[in-house]
């Protein structure tokens, strides 16, 4: 089997580029779809059903069917419909963070459920508010429990982000299919691409492992 | 003289069973209530009751003539004028033990640092732990850690303190240097409602011992009447159990 260099090499500027892009929708996801998981998460959490009802059903829907339905609704249904037309970019964000905050609420919750309730019960002992306890007492334990939890999700969001070549985002699956296409060639695109994602998401979970160590 | 404490008909349940039953009481100031009984009698969600960490059904609460149960107190407000110790510590494991002493200090009563820092010192000086300032819990023994959890407690000068078992957790050498503290507490005329297993305490320290069973008071008195001279057969068969 002969593997042409050459041709990755003629490609990289746009694998490049594709890569640039597609750190920066994960990047972006990530922020995104971590602070919305958190009012999902709180949401969900809420003792009154009525209230915890709605926040149920929308992790339910983004847990319970595919990414890559969510993607195409989005970008030809949601976004369309709020900005009149189709932006990749826009759509592929959008879908990657309202899928990861029904997972992200899950973490935010499971983490602070996992805090013994002799610690809100000190807390509250001391004449602290529901606010102040968690703020003080139990976000503070909380959030190192979940770190490992959030790399997961980061990880899966990295290789997730994939999915949005299908609607002309161009990052860097766009251009792989796009060197596979002007090539009529396998191995060089893909075994790029999957080498890519593979070193963003390695050093994700290096740096993740290193913050849980410091905390 | 006002009651620090005042509970009329206290009732509640966990779903079918009942754990207090038209509970009253009444806790004068500077006195030392030491409340005892077999496990499963109530008294340790009575004395939660005290500071609604359990929300009773019936009947009232107040704290020196404030109803707790009216809607328009701030339970948040109240809570900061009854200390709490529980059984397992219950301290603060991502902060240091100075931290853990003046964070309500600082968040709820908005002193500042120096004063909430000074306040904090003077308490652990008096617990014998000002060396252990600057260590996390993680680090102390379960006698250390009760010790702090006290002077945690004293840091927002309570009107009243509560001790849920706060020996009952400790391997047994370690007892003594929480009941010292608590002793010395006592002395000084803090008003303090205590739920122990420790008879030796609850005779030499508490100016009254109630005994509960079934979610009731079976009996109540001076600790010398109380052990020596029971009037129930039920305190009695207790008694013969424990000492």
């Amino acid at each position: 089997m002969d593997f042409r260099f050459d041709i990755i090499i003629d490609y990289m500027p746009l694998i490049l580029r594709g890569t640039m892009l597609t750190i920066g929708i994960s990047i972006l996801s990530i922020i995104l779809g971590s602070i919305l998981g958190l009012g999902i998460g709180f949401g969900k959490m809420s003792s009154r059903w009525y209230i915890r009802w709605p926040f149920q059903s929308y992790i339910n829907f983004f847990r319970g069917t595919p990414l890559f339905v969510q993607i195409f609704i989005v970008h030809f249904g949601v976004i369309p419909a709020i900005i009149g037309r189709t932006d990749p970019f826009i759509a592929a964000i959008t879908a990657l963070s309202l899928n990861s905050a029904a997972y992200t609420a899950e973490i935010y919750r499971a983490g602070i459920q996992s805090i013994d309730k002799g610690q809100r019960e000190a807390a509250q002992s001391l004449g602290m508010t529901n606010v102040q306890a968690m703020r003080y007492v139990i976000l503070p334990q909380a959030i190192k429990r979940m770190i490992p939890a959030f790399g997961n999700e980061f990880i899966v969001l990295i290789k997730d982000s994939s999915l949005v070549a299908v609607i002309a985002a161009q990052e860097l699956m766009y251009w792989s299919q796009a060197m596979s296409g002007q090539y009529y060639r396998i191995w060089e695109p893909y075994l790029t691409a999957a080498l890519v994602y593979f070193i963003l998401t390695y050093s994700l979970s290096k740096l993740l492992n290193y913050i849980e160590r410091r905390m | 003289m006002q009651p620090i404490i005042e509970v009329k008909k206290l009732s509640k349940s966990f779903g079918s069973v009942t754990v207090l039953s038209e509970i009253d009481a009444r806790i004068m100031p500077q006195e030392v209530v030491v409340v005892i009984g077999p496990s499963g009698s109530g008294k340790s969600t009575f004395l939660r009751c005290l500071n609604l960490l359990e929300v009773p059904e019936h009947g009232d609460i107040s704290i020196e003539g404030q109803s707790l149960m009216d809607k328009n107190t701030n339970i948040t407000e109240m809570r900061a004028e009854v200390g709490m110790v529980f059984q397992q510590f219950n301290l603060f494991p991502h902060m240091k033990v100075l931290d853990n002493i003046t964070l309500a200090p600082l968040r709820v009563r908005k002193w500042a640092p120096d004063k909430a820092r000074a306040k904090a010192m003077e308490l652990l000086r008096k617990v014998g732990l000002e060396d252990k300032a600057n260590m996390y819990p993680a680090s102390l023994s379960g006698g250390q850690a009760q010790r702090v959890a006290i002077a945690r407690a004293l840091a927002m000068e309570p009107k009243v303190m509560l001790f849920d078992e706060p020996t009952s957790a400790l391997d047994p050498e370690m007892v003594g240097e929480v009941l010292t503290v608590m002793q010395d507490l006592a002395r000084e005329g803090m008003t303090m409602v205590v739920v122990t297993h420790e008879m030796g305490f609850a005779r030499e320290v508490g100016d009254r011992v109630i005994f509960m069973e079934g979610g009731s008071i079976v009996e109540e008195g001076p600790p010398d009447q109380l052990f020596s001279n029971p009037q129930q057969e039920r305190t009695r068969s207790f008694l013969s159990k424990v000492l």
